[in-house]
C-alpha cells in the first residue's frame, strides 16, 4: 500500500519526556514518526508531559529515567488512567528500561522498596543484588516454545543496556528474546524484555529502534492496523544506514561478551549465537 | 618521599611518550600516600571548579584571572580532574600558594573534604556519560551533602565561599544549604535534566524572564549577585563592567562571569582587574583553536553531551555568516560514555541547512541520527579526511553561492573555517594530528 492516505492521522505519544527521558529513548518515537511520514502516512507526534493528561495515542513509547521520577511516572499513570484504558482498547506501547519496569506488578524504588506498577505486563522487577548492568547486548527472538516462549518475527536485537534491575518474566507474557551478549532481565534463563498482546517491554536503549527498524516497523503495523481496523503492510524502506549500523554494534558486542564472559568452547555450544 | 615518587613518575612518563605526565605520577603518589591530596592542599588558598560542562574552561580562567596576584598558579590544566590529576598538578608546582583545580563531578565530594579549598565553583550538571558518571540527581546530593555545615566541609574552621550558577536548580539545591554563595546568572539553556524538582519531586516551573521555582516547595531562582547582559558584567550594586573576550559563544561568556567572581573570592582582586585578565585568553586546552589544511582552515568545538553540543548549536546560529557545513566527530571510549543513545537528545534536525561530514568511531550511529534528522550527510572513515572533504564541501557551496552555481575554481580558498564538533576523545585526537 503505497498510496498515501487521507484517512485517520495516527498519533504517536512519547510518555513523559520531563520524566522517563534521561537516555535518549525520545529518539524511539522519532524514528517511528519518520518511517510513517516515509510512506506516506499522515502522524502526530506528540511530546506528552507529565503535568497534562496522557492524550488518546495509538502507538506509546516510553523510555529511560532516574529512580524518582520513575516512581512520580508510575504514580501519575496510575491516576490518569488513560494508558491502561488505550491499551484495553488496542493501543500499542513500546516501553524501555524504567518505563518498561514501570509497566510491570512492582518495580524498586531508589532504596530497592518495591512500588506499585501498572500492571500492564505481566513482569515483576527487584533490585539485582550485583553491580548495575552496562554495555552492548546482543538478543534472538528466535525461540518458540508452547506455553513459554513465542517469539515475535524480529532479527536479532542489538541495544545498550544501563539498569540494576532483576525482571521476572510471569505466564501472562512472554520474554522479547533471549540474550547473547549481556545481561538483559538478568534471570537464570538470560531472557531479555517481554511482551503481550501489544505491549512491548525491553531495557535495550540505543535508542532501540534506531538499531532495531525491524521492531519499528512491527509496531507501525500493528498501530496503523488499529487505525484502519485491519492488519497494514508497510512497504520496505531503504535500510541501509541502519544495516550498517547493525552490523557494527553486533560485531562490536561480539568480542567482550558483556558482563559474564564465556569462552571460546562455551559460545560454540550456544544456541542462536551463529545466527547474529 | 611520595610526592617525589610522584614527581619522578610524571618525568619518566613523559620522557617516555607515554603521556601527557600527569596521571601516572599521581597514582603512584596516592598509592604510598593516600593522605597525600590533603598533604599537599594544605596552606594554599584553593578553589575547586566542578560542573558537567565549562569547568576546563572555567578552570583555565580562573586561573588566569588570579594570576600575578601571589605567585604561581598551581592547576591541572590538561583537564585531569581526578585525585590522581590533583595530586600532580600540587606536586608539580609546591611553591604556588594559590590553586585552581578542576574536579570531575563524582570526585567533588571528597575533594572537599580532603583539600579543604577557600572556593567551590559549581557550574551546572546536566546528563553526561550515564554509564559512568551518576545520574545527576545524585551528583547534585553528593554536592549538597559535603557543603552543608554538618557536612564534608563543616568539619574546617573555615567554610568554602561557594559561587554558584543561580539558573540551574540542581545546582542551587546543592549549593544552598552552604552558609556564603555567591550566586551568579550563567544561564543553562539545557533543561531536561531538572523539569522534576531536586528538592521534593514535584515540578519546576520556569518563566519567560529566565526565572523558575519548584510548585510545591520553596526552591526557586536565587536572586544573583552578578550576571551578565550581552557583552556586560552587571553586579547586584548596579556596577557595569563591559567584557569583550576572545572566547567566542554566549557559554563562554558565562564562564568568564563564574570565574571573575570566583576569582575576587580567591584572591581579593577587583571584579574589573580579574575580567581584564579573562579578556586576553585566546583559547583553552585547543577548544575553538584552528588548524590550517590544504584549500582552508578548520575550527575545532569540542561538545561532549546534549547540553553541550546544544551550546554548540547554539552558537553556530550566532554567526552571521551563511549556514556552511559542519563536520562532526563523535567516538564512543570511556573518556566519552560509551552509550551514543544521547545523540537523540540533541537537535541535530537545525542542521538542514548545512551539509554535514560524519567522522569517529560512531560515524555509523551520527548516519542514522541525521538520516531521521533530514540532514544531508557523507560518512568519512578518518577523521582528518572527513576535515577535508568538509573544507571540500564548504568551497563548493561558497562558489555556488558566489557565482550562481559556476563550477568550482581552483585555488580559492575558504574565507572563514570549517567548524569540527567533536566529543572528548575524538577531539582529542584530531588535535594530536593536526
Amino acid at each position: 500500500m503505497s498510496v498515501p492516505r487521507t484517512g485517520p492521522a495516527l498519533t504517536i505519544a512519547v510518555v513523559y519526556p520531563d520524566l522517563l527521558g534521561t537516555y535518549g529513548d525520545g529518539g524511539n518515537g522519532t524514528v517511528l514518526v519518520k518511517r510513517a511520514a516515509w510512506r506516506g502516512f499522515e502522524v502526530d507526534l506528540v511530546d506528552a508531559v507529565s503535568d497534562r493528561p496522557l492524550p488518546k495515542a495509538d502507538l506509546y513509547c516510553l523510555g529511560g529515567g532516574e529512580d524518582g521520577p520513575q516512581v512520580r511516572a508510575a504514580e501519575s499513570l496510575r491516576s490518569d488512567g488513560t494508558l491502561a484504558r488505550e491499551v484495553a482498547s488496542g493501543a500499542v506501547v513500546l516501553a524501555v528500561c524504567a518505563g518498561y519496569q514501570l509497566l510491570g506488578r512492582t518495580f524498586p524504588d531508589g532504596r530497592g522498596r518495591p512500588c506499585p506498577g501498572l500492571g500492564l505486563l505481566d513482569v515483576t522487577t527487584r533490585k539485582g543484588r550485583d553491580r548495575r548492568a552496562v554495555g552492548e547486548v546482543v538478543a534472538t527472538c528466535d525461540r518458540s516454545e508452547p506455553g513459554r516462549y513465542h517469539s515475535l518475527p524480529l532479527p536479532t536485537l542489538t541495544g545498550f543496556e544501563n539498569h540494576s534491575g532483576l525482571t521476572t518474566v510471569g505466564r501472562g507474557a512472554c520474554p522479547l528474546a533471549r540474550v547473547v551478549v549481556g545481561v538483559g532481565n538478568g534471570d537464570d534463563e538470560r531472557t531479555e524484555g517481554a511482551w503481550a498482546g501489544r505491549v512491548i517491554g525491553s531495557y535495550l536503549h540505543g535508542p532501540l529502534l534506531a538499531r532495531n527498524p525491524v521492531l519499528a516497523d512491527l509496531l507501525l503495523s500493528w498501530a496503523l492496523g488499529r487505525v484502519d481496523g485491519g492488519t497494514v503492510e508497510l512497504d520496505p524502506l531503504d535500510d541501509a544506514p541502519e544495516g550498517a549500523l547493525r552490523e557494527e554494534r553486533l560485531s562490536a558486542a561480539e568480542p567482550s561478551f558483556g558482563t559474564r564472559p564465556l569462552t571460546w568452547g562455551a559460545r560454540r555450544f550456544l544456541p542462536g549465537f551463529r545466527q547474529i | 618521599m611520595a610526592s617525589g615518587a610522584l614527581r619522578l613518575s610524571n618525568h619518566l612518563s613523559r620522557a617516555l611518550g607515554r603521556g601527557q605526565g600527569t596521571v601516572a605520577g599521581g597514582r603512584v603518589g596516592l598509592a604510598l600516600d593516600p593522605g597525600l591530596l590533603g598533604e599537599l592542599a594544605a596552606g594554599r588558598r584553593m578553589a575547586l571548579v566542578s560542573g558537567t560542562n565549562g569547568k576546563t574552561t572555567t578552570t583555565a580562567l580562573l586561573a588566569a584571572a588570579v594570576s600575578g596576584e601571589c605567585g604561581p598558579v598551581a592547576s591541572n590544566t590538561t583537564g585531569a580532574n581526578m585525585p590522581a590529576g590533583h595530586v600532580s598538578a600540587l606536586a608539580e608546582a609546591p611553591e604556588a600558594q594559590l590553586a585552581v583545580l578542576e574536579v570531575d563531578e563524582g570526585y567533588l565530594e571528597q575533594l572537599i573534604i580532603e583539600t579543604r579549598p577557600r572556593v567551590v565553583v559549581l557550574l551546572n550538571l546536566s546528563r553526561d556519560q550515564l554509564d559512568r558518571i551518576s545520574e545527576v540527581r545524585m551528583l547534585a546530593e553528593g554536592w549538597r551533602r559535603a557543603l552543608a555545615p554538618s557536612g564534608g566541609a563543616g568539619g574546617s574552621l573555615e567554610l568554602p565561599m561557594v559561587v554558584a550558577n543561580a539558573d540551574d536548580p540542581l545546582v542551587v539545591h546543592a549549593a544552598r544549604t552552604a552558609p556564603e554563595v555567591r550566586w551568579v546568572g550563567a544561564g543553562q539553556v539545557w533543561r531536561l535534566d531538572a523539569v522534576g524538582c531536586p528538592a521534593c519531586g514535584d515540578q519546576i516551573s520556569y518563566a519567560s524572564d529566565g526565572t523558575w521555582g519548584c510548585d510545591r516547595c520553596d526552591l526557586a531562582r536565587p536572586q544573583p549577585d552578578v550576571w551578565f547582559e550581552e557583552e556586560t558584567v552587571v553586579t547586584a550594586s548596579g556596577e557595569r563592567l563591559p567584557c569583550h573576550l576572545l572566547l567566542p559563544g554566549r557559554f563562554n561568556r558565562a564562564n568568564a562571569v563564574v570565574a571573575a567572581v570566583a576569582a575576587v573570592e580567591l584572591a581579593e582582586t577587583s571584579l574589573e582587574e580579574a575580567l581584564g585578565r579573562i579578556e586576553r585568553v585566546e583559547q583553552v586546552a585547543g577548544r575553538f583553536s584552528t588548524a590550517r589544511r590544504p584549500g582552508g582552515t578548520v575550527r575545532l568545538v569540542l561538545a561532549k553531551n546534549p547540553a553541550g553540543w546544544t551550546a554548540v548549536l547554539d552558537l553556530l546560529d550566532e554567526s552571521r555568516s551563511a549556514p556552511a557545513p559542519v563536520v562532526l566527530a563523535v567516538n564512543s571510549r570511556m573518556a566519552d560514555g560509551l552509550d551514543t543513545s544521547w545523540l537523540w537528545d540533541v537537535a541535530f534536525e537545525r542542521l538542514v541547512d548545512r551539509a554535514a561530514v560524519v567522522t569517529g568511531d560512531r560515524r555509523l550511529d551520527l548516519a542514522v541520527r541525521l538520516r531521521y534528522a533530514g540532514v544531508e550527510h557523507v560518512v568519512v572513515d578518518d577523521p582528518l579526511s572527513a576535515l577535508d572533504r568538509g573544507i571540500e564541501l564548504a568551497l563548493h557551496r561558497s562558489l555556488d553561492r558566489d557565482d550562481g552555481g559556476a563550477p568550482a575554481q581552483p585555488g580559492r580558498a575558504l574565507s572563514s573555517p570549517v567548524d569540527c564538533i567533536a566529543n572528548s576523545t575524538a577531539f582529542a585526537e584530531l588535535r594530536s594530528r593536526l
